[in-house]
């Protein structure tokens, strides 16, 4: 049995609008729109889409913060809208945006607390707090109070707080947003190592496409509140028709170049950018480039996940 | 119902432990909630330099609603002080991470910042109270002595659904705070002074619509031998445990349905 089913759910906001002195107009929005998907235990999931795209909407409901207006949600067997706080001893949720922290406790008098709330046997707290504070770098923090923490520090501490109770799936909101590049990995390699050592499923909403690259085999992307893809991330670049891009610097100022494989988009003195489909080596094209142009530097970039939802969506709704 | 309790005191145990941390700061802030508060019946002494009498009371007998309001009032804001921060909880997302832990919203909202120095309030209410038993005269009986204490628990409960009532209306209106505070700091006051110098309808509003009259008024006048002014029937003077009960009941209800509408519409 499938550990997360959701079957057509929806939900529906009334949004009401003032549009004269007293008078107010009431429009509804579809959030999330007839989404249907299932999550096998163990499985580490992207789920990605642009803002306003239902991805929290989807989660609070996931959660039971939200009721769904429609469908059918399932978590562990249970449902979450009826029975949310049964539920919450078996799941973890990290909000990216916000803590779930006590703003003005030391981070240890959070965590005792934890430890109190979700009744959670002593020798398993230790130890879950040990191994987090170890892996997430916490023991010099955690004296401190949550508010003196910086943004990555404060996130770190959000994850163990939300693992303690040994929760058997782990919704992550933005768990990367606004972190430096080295709190970024180390919470890569953390949940890479829960994931496959404790089989805890995981499901995280992103804008970095990295995040997903490094961390999951399958990816959901959603928008306008429907499901547009459910696979594999590289199965997204091909969906999505995305291109990389090759910037190459030159020796000097040359003509277009002119290559089967790739098209130019501009040219600035010597300095010119190729577009070429993501789907395909950029090994092949460097050799070719490198046989017929005189080269000084090459760097590729990754095509935009915004972008490659755009162009996905321009051509369903076409 | 257990488990609810015990997760309220497990949060303020967690609040009083932060607080003891700071052993002079919190016999400061204690001294301070004292001082403030009592700033009130200083009023009352100084109105009672000028005049014998109020709405005909004497001085212990209004330190004797002084006091009863005063430590019913406290009680509630002590264990229920923190509802009207809901609000902004709702406005700024933080109810959701409140929505994840296996422990009702309610006992997390209420027990959220539990701040131990409102003894001081109601301290000073319990001073002032024992002032009047003093130097009052009362012929006592048992039905007065029952009444004298269930006064502070019942005007307690009645206080304590208008924070949670009033906590429930910011689901819907977030900037309703202040709405709420006219009723439980503002009521609170009202009940400081005797009913007879108020005018009759306003009497009559909170003896029957939010019906604070039941904190101290009315059990009070059985208790003082007085006159009541919209002339109620005596039996009105034993109903507070039933105002209180079906006050929380009504407060439970209201909380429910504000809850339920979050849930279903987000913020």
């Amino acid at each position: 049995m499938d550990f997360i089913e959701l079957d057509q759910v929806e939900k529906v906001f009334d949004v009401r609008r003032r549009t004269g002195r007293l008078r107010r107009e009431k429009h509804q929005v579809r959030a999330v729109d007839g989404i249907s998907f299932t999550v096998p235990r163990g499985e580490m999931v992207g789920y990605i889409g642009p803002n306003g795209a239902g991805k929290s909407t989807t989660i609070k409901m996931l959660t039971g913060i939200l009721t769904p207006s429609g469908g059918r949600l399932r978590v562990a067997g249970i449902d979450p809208s009826k029975e949310r706080t049964r539920l919450a001893q078996r799941i973890g949720v990290v909000f990216g945006q916000r803590t779930t922290l006590w703003w003005d406790l030391p981070l240890r008098d959070s965590y005792r607390l934890m430890h109190r709330m979700y009744r959670i046997p002593d020798p398993v707290f230790r130890q879950n707090l040990d191994r987090c504070v170890e892996l997430l770098d916490l023991a010099e923090l955690l004296e401190v109070p949550v508010r003196q923490l910086s943004l990555g520090q404060r996130m770190r501490g959000d994850i163990a707080a939300a693992l303690l109770h040994d929760p058997e799936v782990l919704y992550l909101d933005e768990p990367t947003i606004g972190l430096d590049v080295i709190s970024k990995a180390k919470v890569r390699r953390f949940l890479r190592e829960l994931n496959a050592e404790r089989g805890t499923t995981v499901l995280l909403t992103t804008h970095d496409l990295t995040d997903i690259e490094q961390l999951c085999k399958r990816v959901m992307v959603i928008d306008h509140g429907r499901l547009m893809y459910d696979g594999a991330l590289a199965g997204l670049h091909e969906v999505g028709e995305s291109e990389r891009t090759l910037v190459v610097d030159l020796e000097r100022e040359l003509p277009p170049i002119d290559l089967e494989s790739a098209r130019t988009l501009k040219v600035e003195g010597p300095r010119q950018w190729l577009a070429f489909p993501a789907s395909v080596s950029a090994a092949p094209l460097v050799a070719a480039l490198a046989e017929r142009y005189p080269l000084v530097d090459l760097s590729v970039r990754e095509p935009d996940i915004e972008a490659v939802i755009a162009k996905m969506y321009a051509e369903r709704s076409a | 119902m257990a488990d609810a309790l015990r997760a309220y005191g497990l949060i303020v145990a967690m609040w009083v432990r932060s607080t003891m941390a700071y052993r002079a700061s919190f016999a400061l802030t204690t001294i301070g909630n004292f001082a403030a508060t009592a700033f009130d019946f200083v009023t009352i002494l100084l109105m009672f330099s000028h005049v014998d009498a109020l709405g005909g009371y004497s001085l212990p007998e209004v330190a004797f609603l002084y006091g009863t309001t005063s430590t019913a009032f406290g009680l509630a804001d002590l264990l229920m002080g923190s509802m009207d921060r809901l609000g902004r909880r709702v406005r700024d997302g933080t109810l959701d991470t409140l929505l994840v832990r296996p422990v009702p919203v309610l006992v997390q909202v209420a027990a959220d910042r539990f701040a131990l120095r409102r003894l001081g309030r109601i301290t000073q209410g319990l001073l002032v109270l024992t002032y009047a038993l003093v130097t009052l005269d009362i012929e006592w009986t048992v039905t007065k002595a029952a009444m004298l204490a269930l006064m502070p628990l019942c005007g307690a409960a009645i206080f304590a659904s208008v924070f949670v009532a009033g906590a429930a209306f910011q689901f819907f209106a977030q900037d309703a705070a202040e709405v709420q505070s006219s009723f439980t700091y503002g009521g609170n006051t009202l009940l400081q002074y005797p009913p007879s110098i108020f005018a009759k309808d306003l009497v009559r509003g909170v003896t029957f619509v939010v019906p604070l009259a039941f904190v101290n008024w009315v059990p009070s006048l059985y208790v003082l031998g007085r006159e009541d002014p919209i002339g109620l029937p005596d039996w009105f003077a034993l109903l507070p445990p039933v105002v209180a009960a079906g006050c929380l009941g009504l407060a439970a209800l209201a909380w429910r349905a504000g809850l339920r509408s979050y849930r279903s519409t987000g913020n």
